[in-house]
């Protein structure tokens, strides 16, 4: 068995480098996820609307930030901000803006899935019963909405620490990153760290996003 | 927006683009090929490697492409599994793939009422022809729109192989934009680009779907 | 008197640990037609899946002419080719059309020379009045006229035995007419069958024969007049009563 490099791991603060730089890329999944979830409740409402000038513009928005690869997107957000508009901005600022207008996206439609998947038979039946149109939305709509809702979006965290990893590729600092200068380091000494190393941030994201998956899918078997 | 560093540079793009699609189209061919497999090893519950097969679906899911890569093209070199840097995008995109296309055909197969099994084996058909003629059929068409989703997932995916310095328009892109400082230029030509490729199989996809949705069988 | 045709002998069915069937012996001879009636949940629609090995067995046998249906056995398809079943509901396959629905088991199973099955499936499509439906897919269809569809499906094999599991269960009522005298027809002809139903009035029209079947076990097993009018068993008089509304006011 060669040495695959996990002695590096515990070398100095190497693992606690690791972890630092998993969290630079959970913080950032949280605030986008933080930021995304009122704007896409508010994007989806907008997006039942009548009116065809929002029924047009949400429409492309979505479109273009769901056909797009997350990846051009933050290629656009980071390299024309500071090179075209001359605004100088961080590539973690620019890793929130792009996860945000990407989630917003993605709850916006969750949103308007869920709202219009509400038979219409619900709202009658409440009428039926005298409630009112804000006692109907409180008591029957809403309800049922957020059921089919919390799993998504549950499943949307995991989607987005996954699309963290990305952000290494616009220089962020983050748990890839930090591998990357750990394995560099400990070339001479360690020659095999890269498989240990990768492996281990392989594990970690796995530990992260598993259990999301796992609390995701019970919910929604708990709530079909 | 200058048009001939756009026309000058064109050409780049292409070779990138055609690279992109080329290592997209065979991971995901491999992926569809993988996805079957591990539904039926699901769907007949075969012993070991059911359990196999469960493991791999929730590594694949849970974790990005990227970190996928790195472990085959840098990591597994080191325990002696070397390979060039096209095969190692093909070989990632199949192991991600496969996992989604799994669940698609999975779900599929699920969806599919357990009465429609029984008529086809009360009507004295064995089980494998019950699964052709009757199970099957319906099974792929409850999961094409899943599938067609899962394609144009991995072809987004496909954007991360500049990390393992694949030349794809990622790596274009970012090569133009530290040369030049075209970053305008640069980034129209790699949104154009992934449009081109992105934008056929996302309008057949809502085509096919509106289809499946409102018409079903025989309309 | 007729050949016996099946032969169910204690059979003893029960899903995870209770019993639903708890020993069931019953003869049907060639020609006759058995109703099968009892509360819901009785079990008597999985004596029909147990008959048609659809469901495995913790005891007894079935026999049909005198050959052993054992779920998991090689000969099982060999065996369900001679008998005819159609469920409650939803048991025509969506992605093909009438015609195709029918000709799939001649064809497949049995390797029939197509151009003689279709003419037969349309002798029969015409004889429960669906001659111009055959290109018609399932979704088209009202439910007593896939109902009548499953059923030529079923002749289609040439079955010796036909099984019929609630199938008016899930129809409007004016649909339930069409399908009933479809079966009487089928009774007419002399076609051996087993079915399972709601339908008072019609069981008594159609049975030789009525089981009336209570916690899994046969409580009575009776000529239909005998039956409706003089059943031996409380059971069977709390059943019946069931279907008897007195005027309110």
């Amino acid at each position: 068995m060669p040495d695959l490099g996990l002695d590096v791991l515990f070398k100095g603060k190497n693992m606690l480098r690791l972890l630092g730089g998993l969290w630079v890329a959970v913080r950032i999944s949280l605030i986008s996820v933080a930021l995304s979830i009122p704007l896409g409740i508010l994007l989806g409402i907008v997006m039942t609307f009548k009116n065809p000038i929002t029924k047009t513009v949400t429409r492309i928005y979505l479109e273009f930030i769901r056909i797009m690869p997350q990846l051009v997107l933050l290629f656009i957000v980071f390299f024309s901000s500071t090179r075209t508009l001359g605004w100088d901005i961080s590539g973690e600022l620019a890793s929130v803006i792009v996860f945000t207008a990407w989630g917003t996206a993605e709850m916006g439609d969750l949103v308007r899935g869920a709202l219009i998947s509400i038979p219409k038979h619900q709202y009658e039946s409440a009428s039926a019963l005298a409630l009112s149109p804000s006692q109907t939305y409180f008591y029957i709509i809403i309800p049922q909405t957020v059921r089919r809702l919390i799993p998504l979006s549950i499943n949307l965290v995991t989607r987005m620490i996954k699309t963290t990893s990305l952000i290494l590729m616009i220089g962020v600092v983050e748990v890839l990153k930090v591998a990357q200068q750990i394995i560099e380091a400990n070339r001479m000494s360690s020659p095999n760290a890269a498989f240990g190393i990768y492996l281990v941030v392989l594990i970690m994201y796995f530990m992260i996003c598993w259990p999301i998956s796992m609390l995701a899918r019970y919910l929604e078997k708990k709530w079909r | 927006m200058n048009w001939d560093f756009i026309l000058k540079y064109l050409p780049l793009y292409e070779t990138a683009a055609l690279l992109t699609v080329k290592i997209g189209l065979i991971g995901i061919a491999l992926s569809i090929a993988v996805g079957f497999l591990c539904a039926a090893v699901l769907y007949f519950k075969v012993p070991v490697l059911r359990q196999i097969v469960i493991v791999y679906i929730e590594v694949s899911r849970n974790t990005p492409l990227l970190i996928q890569l790195f472990f085959i093209y840098y990591a597994l070199p080191k325990v002696g599994i070397g390979m060039s840097a096209q095969l190692c995008g093909i070989i990632g995109l199949a192991f991600l793939g496969g996992s989604y296309m799994a669940e698609a055909f999975r779900s599929g197969l699920e969806a599919v009422e357990p009465i429609q099994a029984e008529s086809a084996l009360s009507l004295g058909m064995q089980r494998s022809q019950a699964l052709r003629y009757v199970v099957l059929p319906q099974a792929v068409s409850i999961s094409v729109p899943a599938f067609v989703a899962n394609i144009i997932f991995l072809l987004k995916e496909t954007s991360v192989f500049s990390a393992i310095s694949l030349m794809d328009l990622m790596f274009t892109a970012k090569d133009l934009i530290g040369q030049y400082y075209k970053t305008t230029e640069s980034l129209f030509l790699l949104v154009v680009f992934y449009l081109i490729i992105l934008l056929p199989v996302s309008i057949l996809g809502s085509y096919v779907e509106r289809r499946l949705r409102y018409a079903g069988f025989g309309s | 008197m007729a050949e016996v045709l099946l032969k169910v002998k204690d059979l003893v069915k029960q899903f995870d640990g209770s019993t639903v069937l708890d020993g069931i012996s019953f003869d049907v001879r060639r020609g006759e037609v058995i109703v099968v009636v009892g509360s819901s949940g009785c079990g008597k629609s999985t004596l029909l899946r147990c008959i048609n090995a659809l469901e495995p067995i913790q005891g007894g046998s079935v026999e049909l002419g005198g050959e052993p249906v054992v779920h998991g056995s090689k000969n099982l398809a060999k065996m369900r080719q001679q008998i005819g079943m159609v469920f409650q509901s939803y048991d025509l396959f969506p992605h093909m059309n009438v015609i195709d629905n029918i000709l799939l088991a001649p064809l497949k199973v049995q390797k029939r020379n197509k151009s003689e099955v279709r003419a037969e499936a349309m002798e029969l499509l015409k004889r429960v009045g669906l001659e111009d439906r055959a290109e018609s897919y399932p979704r088209q269809l009202s439910g007593g006229q896939k109902q009548r569809v499953a059923i030529v499906r079923a002749l289609c094999m040439h079955p010796v035995l036909l099984l019929f599991d609630e199938v008016t269960a899930a129809l409007d009522p004016e649909m339930v007419r069409e399908v009933l005298d479809v079966m009487l027809d089928l009774a007419g002809q002399g076609r051996t069958m087993i079915i399972v139903t709601h339908e008072m009035q019609f069981a008594r029209a159609i049975a030789d024969r009525v089981l009336f079947i209570d916690n899994g076990k046969i409580v009575e097993d009776t000529d239909p007049d005998t039956f409706f009018e003089n059943p031996k068993s409380d059971r069977a008089k709390q059943f019946l009563n069931i279907f008897n509304f007195e005027r309110s006011k």
